[in-house]
């Protein structure tokens, strides 16, 4: 199986869990991000464990401009796609985004319209592809979160980016379709990764190599919109019945 | 970086103790949190199985290697691996085995990480033939107190590779290192199991034919007594002979790849377990069903995780010790002195009524040149005793007395409570190895809860 996927924010937690399984089933890896040396690190690890081909490519989320020469010189360089990942994220202090424009703005920029800007280079891509790739399965894998389901006074600048981030994986879901391509939306909800740790207030926090695992079934599954680990599907349905005036009182 | 709170204890239970942690996921992180310069002190930990506080730092912190994971090179012709730290012996032989090489040395569990391994410079059931892990060691790397990362050898600063194996952590944070793999023959090993009536009987069958194995590890009933002290089941194993590798193909169901005797297969004690449930009655119950369960003489190949790693198949067994926890007494006595050594230690126990669910008796080889390693030539003996039961830190102080007399000492990957003194008597090599710490860690940054207890962080 020469399939090849990339990884865009490949050097998170998460998203080398999921190039683990990838890599498992003999799928070749391309691996962007910002910080390259560490790249090298991960792919000559997943090479050596795997036995499988991984490439890196240095990808920077903040430099919008760049995305579109990124996705040509990816499939320039790697061929056809199978599919991609999209790990890129950026938690921030949701106090100082209240006081201070510059945080609101990058965590914004980075949660939505970062991604946002390299997801429609690839869609472009795809749709660009000749008839015979067309009819390959491909995927694209957005990371969001439980926290854009509803914003709450803790992480509400987070939450809005990742709940725009949701709104517009739905609508290229709905555009892709028609070419067969999958757009899974997959919302974790607490994992254990250096965004998170160290942390207060957390509860069900997941292991990364579990959340991999579950993202790795609901990509083969061509699941829509998939919660990690599952049972946040259900904690989610109820926070987001409550009613608006008894949900404004609480202090999650 | 941020830094999480955790109460940290050992593998045992018996010693826990806060401590803020932060766990680095790459080189440049740790280089942070050295270069901060916000803690008094730091110790490196991997997965915690030392049974005492050899991972803990009540006055300063602790940094959790385990996501410095990855495997960096391999060489195919050298069959040399570099892998950080934080990589599990697990990992090691879950990638390396059904390529058909292995880590000659191996301790009693997976769950160790490389650093953890060359830190305590751990040894297997095969100590007499291929001496320690650090013997498999060819480079280790470690970032000094000042932040400096240097590369350690046989040939190059030889002087810090030997304190850094079996230097418990406190010679610098190990980033990294290279193993020599071996080929393995077999992926099963054959196993002759004997079943011995007392203590002098298992030397002497030992002492007989141990030349003719690899492997040699002998159970012991620590709840027996009289003409029955030291009864005990003896396993011996070599590769199989009898299934070589050669012959299994990928799809038989001998192989790795395929068996599911191969596959981990395990159970984990849950949190709470009632660990009244195992007490000196059941303890004893099961005793007896595991010496009848082994037959006189028999012959079996077993998978190599089966035989190696037994109590790797229940997870968290030492939840079954409770609250207080397990204390293990693992010493080792030179061979003249053993048969009478164990024999005195062995009555001791039965005398105070302190049980001992657990006894383990290897043979070891000659000593290695680790300042503060382990074994030596003779035999090792470790006794799992529950912590709860009273009089037990005070018999285990009497039990020093012996060893001491006996010209051995205690391992202390597993020890929670010797004294300063006690174990000075022990490791002559404790001076040379405190002049080299303070050469490469002045001020002292790298620090545990037994390095205070046994002075190795004064100079």
């Amino acid at each position: 199986m020469n399939d090849t996927v990339l990884f865009i924010g490949a050097t998170s937690a998460i998203a080398r869990a999921i190039a683990e399984q990838c890599a498992s089933r003999g799928f070749h890896l391309v691996l962007a991000g910002r910080d390259v040396a560490e790249l090298a690190i991960i792919a000559a690890d997943l090479h050596i464990r795997f036995q499988v081909p991984t490439h890196t490519m240095p990808f920077d989320a903040e430099h919008i401009h760049s995305h579109e020469a990124f996705i040509s010189e990816c499939l320039k360089v790697h061929g056809p796609l199978r599919g991609a990942v999209v790990a890129v994220g950026y938690l921030g202090d949701q106090e100082r985004s209240q006081k201070e424009m510059s945080e609101a703005e990058k965590i914004i920029h980075i949660n939505f319209t970062a991604v946002v800007s390299v997801v429609n280079a690839l869609a472009n891509a795809f749709e660009a592809l000749s008839p015979s790739y067309r009819k390959r399965p491909k995927f694209i894998c957005i990371l969001s979160s439980v926290a854009g389901d509803r914003g709450r006074q803790s992480n509400y600048m987070y939450g809005a980016a990742k709940g725009a981030l949701s709104v517009y994986a739905q609508g290229l879901r709905n555009r892709l379709h028609r070419i067969g391509v999958t757009v899974s939306t997959i919302k974790p909800g607490f994992v254990d990764t250096k965004m998170s740790y160290g942390r207060q207030g957390m509860f069900l926090v997941a292991d990364p190599s579990h959340v991999g695992a579950d993202i790795y079934r609901a990509i083969v599954r061509q699941k829509d919109i998939v919660y990690v680990p599952g049972f946040w599907r259900w904690i989610m349905w109820i926070i987001q019945r409550l009613p608006e005036r008894l949900f404004k009182r609480l202090r999650l | 970086m941020r830094s999480a709170m955790a109460i940290l204890s050992g593998w045992g239970n018996f010693t826990k103790e806060p401590s803020s942690v932060y766990r680095p996921e790459k080189q440049s992180d740790l280089e942070r949190i050295l270069a901060s310069a916000q803690e008094p002190s730091y110790i490196p930990r991997g997965k915690g199985r030392s049974y005492g506080d050899a991972s803990l730092n009540a006055d300063g912190c602790v940094i959790l290697m385990t996501r410095l994971n990855r495997f960096l090179e391999f060489d195919t012709q050298t069959r040399i691996v570099h892998a950080e730290a934080g990589v599990t012996l697990s990992e090691l032989l879950d990638v390396f085995v059904p390529r058909g090489l292995t880590m000659p040395v191996l301790p009693g569990t997976r769950y160790v990480t490389i650093g953890g391994a060359i830190a305590n410079d751990v040894h297997g059931k095969n100590h007499h033939r291929r001496g320690t892990f650090s013997q498999w060691v060819t480079e280790v790397r470690i970032m000094l107190a000042s932040g400096e990362i240097v590369t350690c050898s046989r040939e190059v600063r030889r002087d810090l590779f030997w304190a850094t194996t079996g230097g418990l952590g406190l010679t610098g944070i190990i980033i990294d290192a290279k193993i020599q793999l071996q080929p393995l023959s077999s992926w099963l090993i054959d196993v002759q199991t004997d079943r011995l009536p007392n203590l002098g009987a298992l030397l002497d069958q030992m002492d007989r034919f141990d030349d003719d194995y690899e492997y040699s590890v002998a159970w012991i009933d620590g709840l027996q007594s009289g003409e029955h002290l030291g009864r005990a089941v003896l396993l011996r194993g070599n590769h199989s002979v009898h299934h070589p590798r050669e012959r299994v193909d990928g799809d038989d169901s001998r192989s790795p790849l395929k068996s599911k005797n191969h596959r981990r297969r395990s159970v984990a004690l849950p949190n709470l377990f009632p660990s009244f449930l195992l007490n000196t009655g059941t303890a004893k119950l099961f005793n007896e069903w595991y010496y009848r369960t082994h037959p006189e003489g028999s012959m079996a190949s077993l998978p190599l995780n089966r035989f190696l790693f037994p109590l790797d198949r229940v997870e968290a067994w030492n939840r079954a010790y409770g609250r207080r926890g397990l204390l293990q007494y693992h010493i080792v006595l030179p061979s003249q002195a053993s048969r009478s050594g164990l024999s005195l230690i062995l009555k001791k126990l039965s005398e105070r009524r302190q049980p001992s669910f657990l006894g383990v008796l290897k043979r070891c080889g000659p000593v290695g040149e680790g300042l503060l390693s382990f074994p030596r030539e003779g035999f090792s003996l470790a006794l799992d005793m529950p912590a709860r039961h009273r009089g037990t830190l005070d018999l285990l102080d009497e039990l020093d007395a012996i060893t001491l007399d006996h010209g051995g000492r205690v391992y202390l990957a597993k020890d929670a409570r010797i004294s300063r003194r006690t174990f000075e008597n022990m490791y002559p090599n404790h001076e040379r190895f405190k002049q080299i710490k303070h050469a490469v860690d002045p001020t002292g940054r790298f620090a545990s809860s037994l390095a205070r207890r046994l002075g190795l962080t004064e100079a």
